[in-house]
């Protein structure tokens, strides 16, 4: 099985290539990038005008199987990761049951195998139930599979508890990948506290209640050395702190989502729009601001979606008894495109190390690169789509994007993961 | 006629113009109540549903009353017979009531914005009578009503709010409306019972010292310790919030001569006010209030059913 990608403009830093040329395929490797190539037999595309990145990898997503197949299940979910050229999604284990334990683990990449159109990485719990009292079977878990741990959703409480996860996590050289809530801080806040809370009368979720975890789960990593991922920072003084932790030299490492780069909680409305409850919450320009500097100046190391689907009837409810969560994987790359490469505020290359060679890394993937003898995982980019956000419907199960209506310009095409093609021209391969 | 809005469910969308015309014509119609037969034929014909999704007596009997003195035909949704007991949502609730083609609907919810949501799924009219802790526009406006008759006007009046601002939904109309109609507010708490922003509800000034904000004001508004309402015990006794931020007989030489006295019930005695200031013959018009709730919502209800334009034979 041969695949000859002609005339695609190439990107990746990692090799240093950013040129119109030609990529061979083979038995899902890249064998050949170069000028004029040719294959005896196979199948030959034209990608003029477009881009060929490695595959996008998008390490917070909610698949929600088992447990909650209402609101997406592995085969919707992977669907929605191709139709926004991801080749990899790392799923949270905030399922049902929880995912954590071996069993739930080898369930959920059993059922990856049969139906999945990406590939999938187990993030198990690192607690029993998310409980954050009891560890749970790590080590079995890194034996059938899982690649890091997580209580998302949720943060673990017990400073002595949290420390606990992250010596015990060491051993299987897992990073540790960290929500940070403080509840008792938080209590029931629904939006970031300030103006948007006061006016529409519901309690407030400030960006502390964040802070003070981060802050402590930066001191673990310092008091235990086990790798630190903290997940969907939302605030500037967040973002500062995972900037002081790096230059102190601390194996920490952070992501942003789309939503909270490019909203704040002034989206939110007299309309209690649900679709913008999310957790951490929207917050103000000032921090979308950080974030962008964060990008900028290497302190934020990936761009995930922490893509999070709820049924519609469970989001048409007061807004204080709707689910938090945004769905987001199948706007990202547009998103980003749009708003941040668009306009020149990142290259290319900075979305690459941040969408596809971050991700890997910090889950200790398998690097790829468009060079000859990586893994052919690639997204194929047209960078002059113009689409809006919602306007064909969604592969996921739901339809709770908070961008819905964005007009974008800049979408995936084709993702190719293995060397096979999971989105041909804009469709699914079936 | 300036009129035009179908839901009163967000007091920030009206005008000075918008509230002073419901003021105007409440004390028109308070005439009605004061008659043997209390009641007109304005509204004949016209439906309107109290849904009532959290306990509420007074609120929900003031409009009850103001809706049979203007002869609506009323139907009663909610409490102990609410569909979300047998775990109906509110939306199909409101669209099952759509069904019955009503035209107004009178809500009050445990949660901020349900009025919003409720008022997307019917093309009845939607009255707010109380969303969480978010507002409670009815009563704002038969706070203003009262303080309009007892000092003529409410341009230029300096109100002190005091107490749990946080947990408010009266705060969050009458803070607004205050400002709407040209009066000053201080809000007076611990920071405990403050919102994170009070300038966002329009506050002019916050104090947590009551009795440097006493001899300044002309309007005194009590608010009630809203004992189930609130989350991880803000102060630590009632006895020391009755002596921070009570008002007592004690305070009542701090006070301007003419000041007044409101507070929207049901009365915490002994916590945020003492007998006598409840009592006050001369300051409290707590009473006036209550009446004034019914001679506001029979206006809401008139102005909101079509006003002079209703088509009814009246």
């Amino acid at each position: 099985m041969a695949l000859l990608l002609k005339n695609v403009h190439a990107i990746d830093p990692q090799v240093s290539i950013n040129e119109v040329c030609d990529i061979v395929v083979r038995d899902g490797k890249i064998v050949e990038v170069g000028q004029g190539l040719s294959i005896p037999k196979g199948e030959t595309r034209d990608m003029d005008g477009k881009i060929c990145i490695p595959g996008l990898v998008d390490i917070h997503v909610h698949l929600r199987e088992p447990g909650q197949e209402h609101k997406e299940d592995i085969a919707s979910g992977t669907r929605a990761a191709a139709k926004g050229g991801v080749v990899a999604v790392c799923c949270m284990p905030n399922t049902s049951p929880t995912i954590d334990n071996a069993d739930v683990v080898e369930y959920v990449r059993k059922r990856a195998d049969e139906v999945g159109k990406c590939r999938v990485l187990v993030a198990g719990a690192c607690t029993q139930g998310l409980r954050g009292e009891v560890l749970s079977e790590m080590g079995d878990m890194v034996a059938h599979g899982a690649v890091a741990f997580t209580d998302d959703g949720r943060g673990v409480q017990d400073s002595g508890m949290m420390r606990r996860v992250m010596d015990y996590a060491a051993q299987f050289g897992c990073v540790v990948m960290s929500h940070c809530q403080d509840e008792g801080l938080v209590g029931k806040g629904q939006v970031n506290e300030g103006a948007v809370s006061t006016r529409l009368g519901m309690a407030g979720w400030p960006a502390e209640g964040e802070e003070l975890q981060i802050q402590r789960d930066i001191a673990l990593c310092r008091l235990t050395g086990t790798p630190l991922h903290l997940q969907h920072v939302s605030s500037r003084r967040g973002i500062d702190m995972v900037r002081r932790a790096k230059a102190e030299g601390l194996p920490v490492t952070c992501e942003v989502t789309p939503h909270h780069l490019f909203l704040t909680e002034e989206a939110i409305g007299a309309d209690y729009n649900t679709n913008l409850k999310v957790n951490p919450p929207l917050r103000t320009a000032d921090d979308n601001d950080a974030l962008v500097e964060g990008i900028l100046d290497g302190t934020v190391d990936c761009i995930v979606t922490d893509h999070a689907p709820h049924a519609a009837w469970e989001k048409d409810v007061e807004f204080e008894e709707a689910p938090f969560g945004m769905t987001g994987i199948e706007a990202s790359l547009g998103l980003v495109i749009t708003q941040l490469v668009a306009p020149g505020v990142i290259t290319f290359e900075r979305m690459v190390e941040l969408m596809a060679i971050n991700p890997r890394r910090i889950l200790c993937q398998e690097k790829v690169a468009l060079m000859q003898g990586c893994t052919a995982d690639l997204t194929i980019i047209d960078p002059s789509c113009s689409w809006t956000v919602g306007e064909d419907g969604y592969e996921s199960k739901s339809t709770n994007c908070g961008f819905e209506g964005a007009e974008l310009v800049g979408r995936a095409t084709d993702t190719y993961v293995g060397g096979y093609a999971t989105m041909q021209d804009g469709a699914i391969v079936e | 006629m300036g009129f035009s809005h179908k839901h009163l469910i967000d007091i920030t969308e009206y005008s000075a113009e918008d509230i002073m015309t419901i003021l105007e014509t409440a004390k028109t119609l308070s005439e009605v109540n004061e008659r043997r037969i209390k009641k007109v034929p304005t509204l004949q014909g016209f439906t309107v549903v109290n849904m009532f999704n959290e306990p509420s007596t007074r609120t929900r009997s003031s409009f009850e009353l103001a809706e049979k003195r203007m002869s609506c035909d009323t139907i009663n949704f909610g409490g102990s017979s609410t569909s979300s007991v047998k775990g109906e949502s509110l939306v199909d609730t409101m669209e099952t009531l759509n069904s019955y083609k009503i035209d107004l609907a009178v809500i009050r919810d445990k949660h901020a914005g349900a009025p919003q949501l409720v008022a997307k799924h019917t093309s009845a009219g939607v009255v707010d009578a109380g969303d969480g802790k978010h507002q409670h526009p009815t009563q704002a406006l038969l706070d203003l009503y009262s303080i309009w008759q007892e000092k003529g006007t409410l341009e230029g009046l300096h109100v002190a709010i005091v107490g749990d601002i946080a947990h408010s939904r009266v705060c969050g109309s009458l803070v607004p409306a205050l400002k709407i109609m040209g009066s000053t507010v201080t809000l007076v708490a611990p920071q405990t019972l403050l919102p994170p922003r009070p300038d966002v509800l329009g506050a002019d000034n916050v104090s947590s010292y009551f009795d440097e904000v006493l001899p300044e004001v002309d309007v005194v508004y009590m608010l009630r310790v809203q004992r189930e309402r609130l989350e991880g015990a803000p102060f630590p006794s009632e006895r020391e919030y009755h002596m921070l931020f009570g008002l007592t007989q004690a305070r009542d030489a701090l006070m301007r001569p003419d000041a007044i006295v409101c507070h929207p019930g049901p009365i915490n005695r002994g916590v945020e006010l003492d007998s006598f200031m409840a009592d006050h013959p001369t300051r409290s018009v707590i009473l006036d209030q209550v009446y004034a709730g019914i001679c506001t919502r029979m206006s809401v209800l008139y102005w909101l059913l079509g006003g002079s334009d209703n088509g009814s034979a009246s």
